[in-house]
């Protein structure tokens, strides 16, 4: 696969018209008010400040402040919005912020999600301004990681969002929060390490190739290419699965469901839906574009792809047989990560495209259903299937977004989630093959459509066992959401069928990314 | 011109439901008037669309455009789609009339409605559709209204099992038609129907993968058409309301499976071995279920099994190569199948809600109107000579006769059951006395709104299969097939029919009681146990086992190390921790701290 050298990053160059501009090495960004304005609020909250009005002020100042990036960004124009900060010379190491399409459509999902998150309340009464607080921090973590484009930042920003979900999981969780929380905690932990070691092996490669060490990520992006095939493909599979544990990737994935399960709501939501993609998005932003031989090298793509179908099929199955529905989500929302990684192994643009869009789309529709099975447990006091039923009768509204949550996730067209899949399909038969046979790309390809139809079964049966039939022992005279729960969800709604109804709208800012990773296949 | 009908043909529905959805709902009757005000008039849009013969194609959408892949909702305005289009809004409009009286009290009446227009929105999608990919994205959104209207009632464990059946059984189905469609592009780069059309007659595509390609792609008829051996969910989507029963499972979404086969007939024509797969699956179809259906006693699942039966009848037409003979019974039948349906609804509603056949009887003088028009299109639906139906079964049995000399009797088998069992349930309902006096007793004929649709349904089963009504639809070419000749095909129709009628009479007239007991048909082959099993063995116990194997294995012993280093560290931490947020929070700052020093050095 001949790439041009850069990769993604060839075609930075000044963006005049987007009004910044990249010579001028104090500047701040407006990205920085992304990662700071949680950040401030959190703070002000130690401070006294009312908790819930903070948070939502501030989540939804992030928001305004997307969407206006998302309408000024202009896509194909490489590093937009960028401000350099150095901190060290030698090794060279800053500050630096500055988003291209892909890092556009994670911001764009951060804040969305990060909004539902904080509108949804807490249970109990008190401890506000901690609930409050984690939420926001593990946003601006997230949100730090995805506009860096300094490898420690991107590194360290995603560390420091794991200690508030660490602690809310231990804290604030339910059931067996305890156990869930160690037990995140030392995974996550450990993925942290192999990636770090991974990240620290590629920065030490490219610099014996390229002269100076660096962490800017462009810089380092054009270093990398000098490395031997060899050791490209040794990184690779270091960061594959560093970034792995962190995606929950088979067989690392053990973590995910109980973790989700005993979360509290935002938490849930936040690292499902957002930092979870950090490893996603990491692979894309370095181990692809930076270690072109080693995304190629047919071995490590065999790895991967019997990796994913374990997220597929094994997941797919685990998942059908769980009896409550907390641990149904947790569970499809590991499955899930098989296709965008499906995506990923595929080499090509399509796939690439595809899996940016899942990543989007599953962002939303977790957080979307962690959010209302919250609601389920608040209104039942229990997500048993066997104690449940009938929900949709008391509680329609509840009942009609969970629905809605429920089809985007099995990939209904019209929803975003769909537009991801559907590419990513393509992308897996889209590699043209010499014997004029399927491949394992197109076996696997096949296999994961499969998945589709396991995931329409657990699905339909959890909200066939929820909302539909005769109504359970726990679910008499249950009321419907109030606008806590139904704004944050609307909202998330609105999000995937925009998306789905358009997903141009996303793929116009990713296009030039994913096209400039891969060539176009024709 | 007719590409802007076509647009709004298509979109008006799509607005119906989501006004509905986001506004009118607490107003059920506005809801019900907004969406039978959109049927109507997408009528009378198909109606000039047809008229003006402006054949075009129109990007609507440009849907999804990555890596050199371009998705679009793009519209193919033909004869065929127009045809079809006629057909899905004629009874469309019907059928929401219909529902005006027939749901005048549910208390979902809006979700109902809601629930029609997007159904009428997806099909109109597939209808429309110039390729593969807007196809299937419309298909999956059949599947789904179709699971909402199936489920309506959905209190009822009866109708939230069928509704889940219905679409999951679908979802197979669309796994091999996904399949289907990634060959065909993989293969030729195209997924319109013209671009495949000009690639498959360049030769381009290996035989082999060309007749796998399309067996997969015909899983998506065998799905949404009901084909054995996924033929299963059909007669369970009878606990959906009736009218939904005529319009979504009786004439047109049911009809897209064989509507497909006929958009893609140059790639049957293609796949040489793959079209006797196609038409053997039809012929199975149509006779299993015609022996399925005489044994049933619940009204509509006569009527699902007759659907399945002449759904059969269509495709194996398609398998033989005369998709012209397979859409023209689609055509007839989408008539008189609708009338029948919506007239078991007329009865259901006349006999409070009951739909044992048993426990009705002597309906005739009660309800002269339903009888006659139940009539009408029963003698469709039994190819009386010179109806509707008679002629386009005619025309698929010439194609049998031609072609294969052992799908032949199969379909003339299944045409005399199909005799058989309609005068069963013609001379039970109708005929005798009433058997239940709550039942029948109270019986009345049901209001105009009612009885027009039933009426104008009972009209077009006798006259639709005629040049002038057919020929101006379908395509002059169909004028062909309303012309009488004397053949064997013909001969044998007129004989099956004949010894079906008289041994329906014989067996049935007077009685009341069931003289014939077959269990093997009343259990429908034991099709339901069977895959219950199967599931059962499958998915549930693989399941459980993998779950067992992600809990030992995978959490046990293969990261059993890291648990123990887990437990080791939690202990050890638990020792350091203060027992404070802050001092906590401090000690994962300080390692991160760490972390970020070990980067740099």
């Amino acid at each position: 696969m001949p790439l041009p050298p850069g990769g993604a990053f060839n075609n930075r160059q000044p963006a005049a018209r987007s009004g910044t501009n990249t010579n001028d090495p104090d500047r701040l960004s407006p990205l920085d008010l992304l990662i700071f304005l949680p950040i401030i609020a959190a703070v002000a909250m130690a401070f006294g400040a009312p908790a819930r009005s903070a948070a939502l002020a501030a989540a939804g100042a992030n928001l305004l402040i997307a969407l206006c990036l998302a309408f000024t960004f202009v896509p194909g124009d490489g590093f937009q919005f960028e401000a350099r900060r150095a901190v060290l010379n030698s090794p060279a190491m800053g500050f630096n912020v500055g988003i291209d399409g892909l890092s556009l459509v994670m911001v764009l999902l951060t804040v969305l999600v990060t909004l539902a998150a904080v509108w949804v309340r807490p249970p109990k009464e008190g401890g506000e301004g901690f609930w409050y607080s984690s939420a926001l921090l593990i946003a601006a973590g997230a949100m730090g990681a995805f506009v860096s484009t300094d490898l420690v930042f991107f590194y360290a920003f995603h560390e420091l969002a794991l200690i508030p979900t660490f602690l809310m999981i231990g804290m604030r969780g339910t059931g067996n929060n305890k156990d869930a929380a160690w037990k995140i905690t030392i995974y996550l932990g450990f993925g942290s390490l192999v990636l770090l070691a991974g990240l620290a092996w590629l920065v030490v490669a490219a610099a014996a190739k390229g002269g100076e060490m660096t962490f800017d990520m462009a810089k380092l992006a054009a270093q990398a290419r000098g490395i031997e095939g060899g050791t490209q493909e040794h990184i690779y599979l270091t960061l594959l699965i560093g970034f792995g544990i962190l995606i929950s990737l088979f067989p690392f994935h053990s973590w995910a469901a109980p973790a989700y399960a005993s979360a509290p709501a935002p938490v849930a939501m936040l690292h499902s839906g957002v930092l979870k993609k950090f490893g996603l998005y990491g692979l894309l932003r370095v181990a692809v574009p930076m270690l072109p031989l080693g995304q190629s090298a047919e071995w490590i793509q065999h790895i991967l792809i019997i990796l994913l179908l374990g997220n597929i099929l094994f997941i797919g199955l685990v998942t059908i047989a769980q009896k409550e529905l907390d641990m149904v989500l947790g569970n499809s929302s590991v499955m899930h990560m098989g296709y965008i990684f499906l995506g990923i192994a595929s080499g090509n643009a399509i796939g690439y495209g595809g899996a940016v869009l899942l990543m989007f789309a599953h962002g939303i529709s977790i957080a979307l259903l962690f959010a209302l099975c919250a609601a389920v447990r608040e209104k039942t006091g229990t997500l048993q299937f066997h104690r449940l039923g009938g929900m949709a009768k008391g509680a329609p509204v509840l009942g009609l977004l969970f629905g809605m949550g429920a089809f985007a996730s099995i990939g209904l067209p019209g929803f975003a989630n769909f537009a991801g899949e559907v590419n990513i399909f393509f992308g897996g038969f889209a590699n043209k093959s010499d014997c004029g046979c399927l491949g394992w790309l197109e076996w696997a390809t096949i296999l994961a459509l499969w998945g589709v139809v396991m995931s329409a079964v657990y699905m339909l049966r959890a909200y066939r066992a929820v909302f539909k039939g005769q109504p359970g022992q726990a679910v008499y005279g249950v009321t419907d959401i109030g606008q806590d729960t139904r704004i944050p969800a609307l909202l998330l709604v609105a999000a995937l069928l925009i998306t789905g109804f358009f997903p141009n709208l996303l793929l116009d800012l990713v296009r030039p990314v994913v096209e400039a990773l891969a060539p176009v296949s024709r | 011109m007719t590409s802007t009908y076509a647009s709004i043909i298509l979109l008006f529905p799509l607005f119906s439901a989501a006004a509905i959805l986001l506004g009118l709902k607490k107003k059920a009757n506005i809801s019900a008037l907004v969406a039978t005000g959109s049927a109507l008039l997408t009528l009378v849009l198909s109606v000039l669309v047809l008229n003006a013969k402006e054949w075009s194609s129109v990007t609507l959408l440009q849907w999804s455009k990555v890596g050199g892949l371009e998705l679009g909702i793009d519209l193919k305005i033909d004869q065929l789609s127009s045809g079809m289009m006629l057909v899905v809004t004629g009874v469309g409009a019907l059928v929401h009339l219909f529902s005006l009286i027939y749901m005048k009290k549910d208390a979902g009446k809006a979700r109902f409605f809601a629930g029609l227009s997007l159904f009428m929105f997806s099909m109109t999608g597939i209808v429309y559709s110039a390729n593969l990919a807007m196809m299937f994205i419309f298909w999956e959104l059949v599947g789904v209204s179709s699971y909402i209207l199936i489920g309506h009632w959905f209190e009822k464990n009866s109708a939230a099992d069928a509704a889940k059946k219905a679409f999951l059984t679908n979802r197979i189905g669309d796994f091999g038609f996904m399949i289907g469609i990634l060959l065909l592009w993989a293969a030729t780069r195209e997924i319109s129907f013209d671009g495949l059309s000009n690639a498959v007659a360049a030769g381009n595509m290996a035989p082999g993968l060309l007749a796998a390609a399309t067996l997969c792609i015909f899983c998506g008829t065998v799905g949404k058409s009901a084909q054995f051996p996924l033929h299963v969910w059909l007669p369970d989507a009878m606990e959906g309301p009736t009218p939904v029963s005529a319009l979504i499972h009786a004439a047109t979404m049911v009809a897209a499976g064989v509507y497909m086969l006929v958009r893609v007939s140059f790639l049957i024509e293609a796949s040489g071995w793959a079209a006797d797969v196609i038409a053997w699956i039809g012929g199975i179809s149509a006779l299993l279920a015609a022996l399925m259906a005489t044994q049933q006693n619940d009204i509509k699942r006569v009527l699902a099994y007759s659907t399945l039966s002449q759904l059969g009848y269509m495709v194996m037409a398609c398998g033989l190569l005369a998709s012209e003979a397979g859409m023209f019974h689609l055509f007839t039948h989408a008539w008189f199948k609708a009338g029948l349906f919506l007239g078991s609804g007329a009865i259901i509603y006349a006999c409070h809600h009951e739909q044992d056949i048993w426990k009705m009887g002597g309906l005739k003088d009660k309800m002269p109107v339903t009888f006659a028009t139940f009539g009408l299109c029963t003698a469709a639906l039994i190819a009386v000579p010179f109806t509707s139906g008679w002629w386009s079964k005619e025309a698929i049995l010439e194609a049998a006769y031609k072609n294969d000399g052992l799908l032949f009797p199969i379909a003339a088998g299944t045409a005399l059951l199909t005799a058989f069992y309609m005068t069963r349930l013609f001379v039970v309902v109708f005929f005798g006395k009433g058997r239940d006096s709550h039942v029948a007793g109270h019986a009345h004929e049901v209001p105009m709104l009612m009885r027009a649709p039933l009426i104008i349904l009972a009209v077009l089963a006798v006259l639709a299969g005629f040049a002038l009504i057919a020929g101006p639809v379908l395509g002059d070419e169909y004028a062909k097939y309303s012309q009488f000749h004397f053949s064997v095909p013909a001969i044998v129709s007129i004989l099956t029919l004949a010894l079906g009628v008289g041994l329906g009479l014989k067996l049935y007239a007077g009685r009341d009681r069931e003289p014939v007991n077959i269990k093997l048909f009343a259990n429908k082959f034991y099709f339901d146990e069977l895959y219950a099993k199967i599931v059962k063995l499958c998915q549930d116990s693989v399941a459980a086992v993998a779950r067992v194997l992600d809990g030992l294995l995978i959490d046990g012993v293969g990261v059993g190390g890291t648990r123990g280093f887990a437990n080791m560290t939690g202990n050890a931490l638990r020792r350091i921790q203060s027992g404070n947020l802050q001092g906590y929070a401090c000690l994962f700052g300080a390692g991160v701290l760490v972390i970020v020093l070990l980067a740099l050095l």
